[in-house]
């Protein structure tokens, strides 16, 4: 290298958000690994100097996914996320969401972006994640050896395409910018071309003004870089880059698709988190204290309930009560739902299950409540009720055909005619909650209308639930009195 | 290099011949045309580009289409010359 | 603080949060979507993140990108979720990177139901990605059990710096206990390794990729070293009435909970039997299961799938006894009065394989 004459002072040199040496790279640490007149060579050195001149080096976190760009973290001196095919803008949503103060970019090329990570490039530009995106787009599979790209040209032959790229079996070069410039929320999409040195310049400045719009919190900018790849084209570099300036411009004209750069304000920042001794609260950790006083745990209970009946019946909420009134009390409870489509059309049922002992099986085959708020239910679940159990059913008398097996006790009470009485039709789950504890007995009315306290939170239902549940109780008292004269 | 009754060159350019590839964007990039690929080769067998030694505008492309990262560098010159 | 009744599903979030949980990355999938709705309420008022990713494939990358910059992240799914998690869990573990993943299992293969199965086991305990690594995984049976090993999963995910895999079955998400909850809060930590965005950690760099054969052969017995730690020292499992079980009973999640009313009930015939419950289901308790195989005569497996933990408890135990398997599935889950059945039988006779049709299908949660 010749010796600098005196009175010359460094005009451009190297990046510094370039490493000095390339250490993580094996040989040549001097070199990046790109081949001769490659684009990747010429978009990494105007990333380092926009970096460089933005002073964001400590700030910078790059994501390289797979292609010939893997190695990008060999080169760049900033925070580095290596991630799988396609999927740099998913993990760049991520790191950035983490770090808010970091400045993220993806570098991605035409196969990772346009192709496998078709879905993640659309739904973070959709987001809006206040992410910067280099989309390096030379038609081909370079890393691989020249396979077809989404954005092979029409005619263009690759390994894959060998006669030539046919629109009736590949389909059309994939336009990236002009599907994203469809999209509401990207701030900045603008194609530009490494064809010659005044497309150089004007790539130098767009990937520029991507980095300062993150910078600035305006949102996702992304550039699509038209780029040689003289290897896999089979050209000299000159031959290349005359290729990207006569005919890749013609297919992916270059141009901005999207800029409202001055009329986006910046996204608010996030909240400032609150103290840890906060957490309790906004967890909904506290308010299920209950005061027991005067309230006995009552010994030996072992509740096997089993709640059914239609969807939109209240089944489940009257499992929840039971279980809550059982916690309430200090018992052992548990509650499992049917769950899934039958939960909002057709049956549904839930286990309750209220033991003063550990509960071994939260499942209840075999119950000692059934409370069946339809026939269809009543059907299915009254054959498994124990000897000494109950039987509530939603109707004046059992359907015929049906009977109680031996020794279990049943409670005919028409519990939505009851509720309708009140003027609501759907409060007759509480009407036969009111009912059973009539006839089971065995849980204090307080904690089922604490528990109700707590799953009920408008002031009128409460009300209206506190009637259902007396005239379930009522109504059921004279049914039993009745039952034994 | 420069002669003492000759306005001086504004830029001056240095390539380093074992980092450079040779693949030419710089030559085709340069507008006064002073650059150019050695005859000889650099260790990995390429012919790396040259600067003529005089002519530099220090325009800057060469750098700017050079796919190294530090390749080249261009200077300028520092002070206005003598008149 | 007072114990809470509710659905495990919850109880996984708002422990993780007290963990020190920031970040929720996910995709709705019945029966695991209580966990991202409760993360969608939670996580922001925490100062954390959520975000409804645009599949499980996104969801799992987010959760790199989230682990990369050194922030407790989690995410959920289900079966079909799990598989499509496959590829980033292999890079997570590639990369060690700490996460945790919930996976609340329904029946499969393909879109099968989403009714409550453990035929996730293999897929999750034996890594559905590709690659030499394993995941680490905690199996809960109970609604605290959500929470505490939540809290653990985090803890051993940091440990490990690799996916934690909480994998509960639908009635262990669905379901509602009475949970208490962790005291204090554990504020969110920093990593060393961390990709933040700063000078001091300029230089880091997630990455699972080694070109050179010999560096990644070395990588790989790195992390293979931590695995055989994990073996060694993170084992968990619970044992019930095994001090002098003849017959012992091996099952996990909602089996373990009947598996106990079984061994409650077989005991009052005079049947010695005792349950072992796996609660880490990689690494796997063959050390604990190989020293009852001192005074068991038989071992008795039992899952809600055809049989895949079956394999381990016999790895365990090299053929010492044998190892009968009782298996439903589809969403079916044995009912304890079919089970204490099957385990009169196993009592009766030696060997025989137990053919699940023979048993009558027996009332089940749902349909």
């Amino acid at each position: 290298m010749a010796e600098v004459p005196s009175g010359y002072t460094v005009l451009h040199e190297r990046p510094k958000a370039f490493y000095d040496t390339f250490e993580r790279k094996g040989e040549l640490q001097q070199q990046t690994h790109y081949c001769p007149g490659c684009g990747h060579g010429l978009a990494h050195k105007m990333i380092a100097r926009a970096i460089d001149e933005l002073g964001i080096q400590d700030r910078v976190i790059a994501v390289s996914p797979v292609g010939c760009s893997v190695f990008a973290y060999y080169y760049f001196d900033t925070g580095n996320v290596q991630s799988a095919h396609g999927r740099a803008p998913a993990v760049a949503t991520a790191v950035k969401r983490s770090r808010p103060e970091a400045i993220v970019f993806s570098y991605q090329g035409d196969g990772d972006l346009a192709a496998i990570g078709t879905a993640e490039i659309l739904h973070a530009a959709n987001r809006g994640e206040n992410i910067t995106v280099f989309f390096v787009n030379n038609a081909i599979y370079g890393m691989t050896g020249g396979q077809m790209a989404p954005t092979t040209m029409l005619g263009q032959r690759t390994t894959t395409s060998p006669l030539g790229r046919d629109p009736f079996n590949e389909g059309y070069p994939l336009h990236v910018c002009e599907l994203l410039a469809t999209l509401e929320a990207p701030v900045y999409l603008e194609r530009v071309a490494l064809g010659n040195a005044k497309q150089v310049m004007a790539a130098s400045r767009a990937i520029k003004k991507a980095l300062t719009n993150q910078v600035k919190g305006l949102g996702f900018s992304l550039v699509e870089i038209l780029s040689p790849c003289p290897t896999i084209w089979k050209l000299n570099p000159a031959k290349a880059q005359e290729r990207v300036r006569e005919e890749m411009v013609k297919v992916f004209p270059p141009g901005v698709y999207r800029d409202h750069t001055t009329e986006r304000a910046a996204r608010p920042a996030p909240p400032p988190a609150p103290g840890l001794d906060e957490l309790p609260r906004l967890l909904d950790l506290e308010g299920h204290e209950f005061d027991r006083t005067g309230l006995e745990r009552p010994a030996g209970l072992d509740l096997r309930i089993k709640v059914a009946g239609f969807g939109g019946q209240g089944v489940l909420m009257l499992g929840e009560v039971l279980a809550e009134a059982g916690l309430l009390l200090d018992l052992e409870v548990s509650w499992l739902p049917s769950y899934g489509p039958e939960m909002r059309s057709g049956t549904s049922n839930c286990h309750v299950r209220i033991a003063d002992q550990t509960i071994a099986s939260p499942l209840v085959a075999q119950s000692n409540v059934l409370l069946a708020m339809n026939e269809p239910s009543l059907r299915k679940f009254i054959g498994d009720v124990e000897t000494g159990g109950w039987v509530l059913y939603n109707s004046r008398s059992l359907p015929e055909g049906v009977t109680a097996p031996a020794g279990v006790e049943v409670l005919c009470i028409p519990f939505t005619e009851l509720a309708d009485t009140l003027g609501e039709p759907k409060a007759g789950n509480i009407v036969m909650l009111g009912a059973l504890l009539e006839a089971a007995g065995q849980l204090p009315a307080a904690a089922i209308d604490r528990a109700l306290e707590m799953h009920v939170k408008s002031a009128r239902w409460l009300e209206l639930d506190r009637r259902a549940l007396e005239l379930g109780r009522e109504t059921a008292r004279k049914e039993l009195a009745n039952a034994y004269v | 290099m420069t002669q003492p009754n000759v306005q001086p060159d504004r830029g001056y350019v240095t390539i380093s011949a074992e980092e450079c590839k040779g693949c030419g964007l710089c030559v085709e990039a340069c507008v006064p045309r002073v650059l150019a690929l050695a005859a000889h080769l650099n260790h990995q067998g390429y012919h790396p580009a040259e600067y003529a030694g005089a002519g530099c505008t220090g325009c800057g492309l060469c750098f700017h289409c050079c796919p190294e990262p530090g390749a080249i560098t261009v200077y300028k010159l520092a002070r206005p010359a003598a008149a | 603080m007072a114990k809470q009744l509710i659905k495990g599903n919850e109880a996984i979030v708002k422990s993780a949060v007290l963990a020190g949980c920031r970040a929720y990355y996910g995709y709705p999938i019945t029966p695991a979507s209580e966990i991202a709705e409760a993360a969608a309420l939670y996580l922001p008022r925490a100062g954390g993140v959520f975000v409804q990713a645009e599949s499980e494939v996104s969801a799992v990358n987010m959760l790199y990108g989230a682990a990369s910059a050194g922030v407790r992240a989690m995410s959920a799914s289900s079966g079909p979720g799990m598989s499509l998690m496959q590829e980033g869990i292999s890079y997570l573990a590639g990369a060690e990177l700490p996460c945790v993943i919930a996976d609340i299992t329904r029946g499969g293969p393909g879109l099968g139901n989403i009714a409550p199965e453990q035929g996730d086991y293999n897929q999750v305990v034996k890594g559905g990605g590709h690659g030499c690594y394993r995941t680490l995984v905690l199996a809960p049976a109970s609604c605290q059990e959500m929470a505490d090993l939540t809290a653990l999963a985090f803890d051993l995910a940091d440990a490990y710096r690799n996916p934690v895999v909480v994998m509960a079955d639908g009635f262990i998400g669905q379901m509602m206990e009475p949970v208490e909850f962790a005291a204090k809060a554990k504020a969110p930590g920093s990593q060393p390794w961390a990709v933040e965005g700063n000078r001091e950690t300029r230089p880091n760099l997630a990455s699972s990729i080694h070109l050179e054969p010999d560096r990644l052969e070395q990588h790989i017995r790195h992390l293979e070293q931590k695995y055989l730690r994990a073996e060694r020292e993170a084992v968990r499992c619970e044992h019930y009435q095994t001090g002098d079980a003849e017959i012992v009973l091996v099952g996990y999640g909602i089996v373990a909970r009947i598996l106990k009313a079984v061994v409650d009930e077989v005991r009052k015939e005079g049947i010695k039997a005792g349950l072992l419950r796996p609660i880490t289901l990689y690494p796997f308790p063959s050390v604990q299961l190989r020293a009852l195989a001192r005074q068991a005569h038989v071992f008795l497996t039992v899952e809600m799938s055809t049989g895949q933990m079956v394999e381990d408890v016999r790895l365990a135990l090299e053929g010492r006894k044998p190892v009968e398997f009782y298996g439903r599935c589809g969403g079916n889950a044995p009912s304890a009065a079919e089970l204490v059945q099957v385990v009169r039988e196993v009592a009766r006779r030696s060997s025989p394989v137990l053919i699940p049709d023979a048993i009558t299908k027996t009332e089940v949660c749902h349909g």
